[in-house]
């Protein structure tokens, strides 16, 4: 090759490189700005943000929209309600679902395959078919407007049963068939042998069951029916009515709500990414 | 062989029994609900409830408003869906490129959105949008475009709400495209190159291809995911400008849980499942024959 021609192809590739990092970069402010946006209005001193032009950063940062929302708006009772929820969802769903998982994977029983595909077809129905006979099944059991509600429905999902089995499937035979023969119950087996093996894809399960939980919106809103009892989405969707224009003190909102789902991804992101492709193979 | 029978039912069994008694039944009891005239009355005393055959789904078809909501789902759905789809491949492919730097910091940066609550952005995009202090407008007056209605403009708050949707969802299929990228052998880009074949024409013979599979899959969560929309207009619209936002489930939630209409509110969840049975089915259909071919 000239000398000229091998000048133009690093030349390209310099542009290249240009194009897909300047690319890069634009995405990133995209996805990025309007979660800067709200953290700095959250801090900007109340009217600031229904000015023209818009100001990007506060006039001299402050917390009283932090202190607003909370002494005013019950959202501090929103977040424990959201946290309890989501803690108790988690926690539930993650022994009924490592429990059934593990079944479906390693024990022998009668209609498993049967089973296990029927779950996998329910997949294709959209929760909301369920929803209008569900809450007069809560209604039933007095359930509505109870966090038990909100709950008890969430504490097995097919997703992660098949997640779990999809892991279970790679513990060796050998080593529970060892134990049998030494005379260790299943539930020894299970809790001893088994969880302990569990355990990365159980960090996953927790991860995306806490932040479904956490996001969730359509069913806590027909199930839950006072602002005591409202989950954050709930109660941010029902304030951001009232005070629509009260744009700092919803901002401050929206940060109580976001912040905890998209910190505990910051740390633990590797896990939730792995459950992600897990999780897309089965389609 | 017994002993592990039992366990296995007995270790199956909790879940089995949430799920059944909570979805599926539910899902069983939805369609018989389909079928009769539950209404207000009904949920005070059960005695009036009165079997109704295909009434609902009959007297459904000739109602303006499910119409009106099942062509709002279908422009997001067509609109939305291949743009989505081609703003995560597009950022797949940019992340993939072996020009790209700080790739783990911009992969995170650009999935921040899927994992924030829905609730709380779309009150964000709300204000951002505001026609005369947000600052979308303000941005678009400095290079002298007059300011839009975003959600007041029966022309443009669908648009906006498909916006909002492929930058809140646009980082999941992002990642699922990067590691389908990633599977696809190196050489035979290396062959291609020798050969002298474009960028271009790498993509559209390569890559394309190699991604097929994956992008069968994708689409087909992602239009019957689309399909379910809800949260968008009911935090950003109510519905409106002129129900021009009113999606399926949103007629939905209304006829069930405002009027109390609980057998036509069932009737609408089951004809939207069955569309997205059909428009999915179809879908995996043709790509199986693509891929056969």
């Amino acid at each position: 090759m000239s000398r000229v021609g091998i000048s133009r192809e690093i030349g390209q590739s310099r542009w290249h490189a240009w194009w897909v990092n300047g690319g890069l970069l634009l995405l990133a402010v995209i996805s990025l700005a309007p979660l800067a946006w709200m953290l700095s209005v959250s801090f900007m001193p109340s009217g600031q943000a229904s000015q023209f032009p818009p100001p990007l950063l506060p006039a001299h940062t402050t917390l009283a929209n932090y202190q607003a929302l909370f002494a005013r708006t019950g959202m501090g009772n929103n977040f424990i309600n959201s946290l309890l929820v989501s803690v108790g969802i988690t926690l539930g769903s993650l022994l009924f679902n490592t429990l059934a998982g593990y079944a479906f994977a390693k024990l022998r029983f009668a209609c498993r395959e049967r089973l296990f595909q029927m779950l996998l077809a329910a997949l294709v129905i959209p929760a909301q078919v369920a929803m209008l006979p569900l809450f007069l099944l809560m209604k039933q059991m007095g359930l509505v407007n109870t966090f038990g509600g909100v709950v008890i429905p969430a504490l097995a999902s097919v997703f992660g049963i098949f997640l779990v089995r999809q892991y279970a499937r790679s513990i060796p035979d050998e080593l529970l068939e060892a134990a049998r023969i030494d005379g260790a119950s299943e539930a020894r087996i299970f809790f001893q042998i088994v969880l302990p093996m569990l355990k990365p894809v159980l960090v996953t399960l927790a991860i995306f069951t806490f932040m479904g939980a956490w996001n969730d919106f359509m069913w806590p809103l027909i199930v839950l029916t006072d602002q005591e009892h409202y989950t954050l989405p709930v109660a941010l969707a029902s304030l951001s009515r009232e005070h629509i224009m009260d744009v700092e003190m919803m901002m401050a909102g929206a940060v109580v709500t976001v912040l905890p789902v998209l910190l505990l991804f910051l740390v633990l992101q590797r896990y939730y990414i792995q459950g992600l492709l897990l999780g897309s193979v089965k389609g | 062989m017994k002993r592990g029978s039992l366990a296995g039912w007995v270790f199956a069994a909790p879940a089995l029994i949430v799920i059944g008694v909570f979805f599926g039944l539910p899902v069983l009891s939805a369609l018989a609900l389909s079928l009769t005239d539950f209404d207000l009355y009904a949920l005070a005393d059960p005695h009036s409830l009165r079997f109704n055959g295909l009434g609902n789904y009959i007297d459904l078809l000739q109602t303006p408003m499910f119409w009106k909501s099942l062509g709002n789902t279908a422009y997001f759905v067509v609109a939305g869906v291949p743009l989505s789809i081609a703003v995560s491949l597009g950022a797949a492919l940019l992340l993939n490129a072996p020009a790209a730097r700080f790739k783990a910091l911009f992969r995170t940066a650009l999935f921040a959105p899927v994992v924030t609550t829905l609730v709380a952005v779309a009150v964000i995009w709300r204000y951002l949008f505001h026609t005369r202090y947000g600052l979308v407008n303000w941005g678009l007056g400095q290079i002298g475009i007059n300011p839009i209605d975003w959600l007041g403009d029966p022309n443009w708050a669908m648009p906006t709400i498909i916006g909002f949707a492929v930058w809140k969802n646009f980082g999941y299929n992002m990642v699922i495209f990067l590691a389908g990228l990633q599977a696809i052998p190196k050489d035979l880009y290396e062959a291609a190159r020798i050969d002298g074949a474009s960028r271009w024409q790498q993509f559209l013979h390569i890559t394309l291809p190699m991604l097929g599979p994956v992008l069968l899959v994708v689409g087909v969560i992602t239009v019957s995911g689309y399909f379910q929309l809800f949260a968008e207009p009911y935090v950003m619209t109510r519905g409106d400008p002129l129900q021009s936002t009113v999606s399926v489930l949103y007629f939905m939630f209304e006829e069930g849980f405002k009027w109390w209409n609980l057998g036509r509110a069932s009737a609408v969840a089951f004809l939207l499942f069955l569309i997205i049975l059909a428009v999915t089915t179809l879908m995996l259909r043709f790509g199986k024959r693509r891929e056969l071919v």
